[in-house]
């Protein structure tokens, strides 16, 4: 599957199954976000009392079973962790923090964008201003050190975790939050959204897509493979959105968004720089997270603890625009990035790249 | 030749790392990686730059790989 053709089908199929997920209940533009999801499942569990998205979404457990099996068949299943921890789980954090303030992750900025929100225009100049930004870095050597391999056990809990929480949305435990109205409420049946979580799990471990890595490349390296399926995921949503009548052009009135256009840039600029420091975007960290990078699963611990701290001290925006305590999280987000990305630049990067000499042998 | 060794790195390390190692000395270089992503992004690297690429699995594991890259 490391083809052309190969990233472009899986973008194909993430865009018509998004569109599919939501003529089957899911809200408009929002057939799968991984931000989203991971918010409405740290609802469902309690860890925030938004009582409008609260959800155990199956998408979520679908892609990480997905990937985890087709990983394990592949064996490219390896147990790895320890590259800067908790900078992973701020970082993760501060991605949800930012995805909030939008209203979507970089996946769900693609599929806004293939609905006709013009506001994500807004969002995509802030993402690819934000991947420029984690450029920069990249280029002066920053980096968050190497892995180390763990136990098995370590990589088959998050997978495990996962078929918990399935558990939980199958009993539905009185302790278990569902929305009954709002985004949390909108849900296609749990078969249906499971079989898609899995279908695009496996098609994303294989092809390695990744919101983040496509322009990342695309400017880095002259290297136009992820991007494709970037673009495919906006093609087929457009065409699968035109098809159901989903398709509405224009920025008022948009499903779970707002129009502030600022906030929307910075929103988006915050979770993309986020995204280049950790090495993929959301989807592409619980891909990770399954086929054994104990650091990726951090990150998505990061992300839900993010998403807890949203709702629970009105970081997140809404229909209604921005709050101000989520401005406030957004500008310290930003100092945090600065920060991280400055501290862990290695200084003898350059220095040590000469012709005959191992680099970074240790 | 340089010599890179890149297990354990994150993405876009590996190929960073390729890519600086080559700005230094652009005749050759050998890549170790630890993942077949990494492994498929530094010769997709190498490809698109013009390196003819030979690479072997290294005994005893699944994932660890060396690239050799020569100039064509």
């Amino acid at each position: 599957m490391d083809s052309k053709k190969g990233i472009i089908f899986t973008g194909a199929v993430i865009g018509i199954l998004a569109v599919f997920l939501v003529r089957f209940g899911n809200p408009v533009n929002m057939g799968i976000c991984i931000a989203c999801f991971i918010r409405d499942t740290t609802g469902a569990l309690g860890l925030h009392r938004a009582e409008v998205v609260q959800y155990i979404r199956p998408e979520i457990i679908g892609i990480v079973l997905g990937a985890f099996l087709i990983s394990v068949a592949k064996k490219e299943f390896d147990v790895r962790g320890g590259s800067s921890p908790f900078i992973r789980f701020m970082l993760g954090f501060v991605v949800m923090i930012g995805a909030l303030m939008f209203l979507g992750c970089p996946l769900r900025m693609v599929l806004r964008l293939g609905g006709g929100d013009l506001n994500a225009l807004f969002g995509l100049a802030g993402f690819a201003a934000g991947i420029i930004l984690g450029i920069i870095f990249l280029k002066n050597g920053f980096s968050l050190k190497r892995t180390y391999k763990l136990s098995k056990l370590e990589g088959y809990l998050f997978p495990l975790f996962n078929v918990g929480l399935f558990i939980l949305l199958l009993t539905a435990p009185a302790f278990i939050f569902f929305s009954t109205k709002g985004p949390g409420a909108g849900h296609a049946p749990v078969r249906i959204a499971l079989a898609a979580g899995l279908i695009v799990g496996v098609l994303v471990q294989r092809t390695r897509l990744c919101m983040v890595g496509g322009i990342r490349d695309a400017i880095l390296f002259k290297d136009t493979y992820l991007i494709l399926g970037f673009i495919s995921i906006i093609v087929f949503a457009s065409l699968g959105n035109l098809y159901f009548g989903f398709y509405k052009l224009g920025f008022a009135g948009q499903s779970v968004a707002h129009a502030d256009g600022l906030w929307n840039f910075l929103g988006m600029a915050l979770a993309g720089w986020g995204s280049v420091l950790l090495g993929g975007c959301p989807l592409r960290q619980l891909i990770l997270a399954a086929e054994g990078n104990v650091d990726s699963v951090i990150t998505v611990l990061g992300m839900s603890a993010g998403a807890a701290f949203a709702h629970n001290f009105s970081l997140a925006a809404s229909a209604q625009g921005p709050s101000p305590n989520g401005k406030i999280a957004v500008l310290i987000g930003f100092a945090l990035l600065l920060m991280i990305a400055y501290f862990n630049i290695e200084r003898d990067a350059k220095a040590t790249v000469q012709g005959g000499v191992k680099i970074g042998a240790n | 030749m340089a010599q890179i060794d890149t297990r354990g790195m994150s993405c876009p390390q590996p190929v960073l790392m390729t890519k600086k190692a080559l700005e230094v000395n652009s005749t050759e270089v050998t890549v170790l990686v630890d993942s077949k992503t990494a492994k498929s992004n530094v010769e997709r690297y190498l490809n698109l730059t013009g390196y003819t690429i030979d690479t072997t699995q290294l005994d005893g594991e699944t994932n660890t790989f060396e690239i050799f890259a020569k100039k064509k």
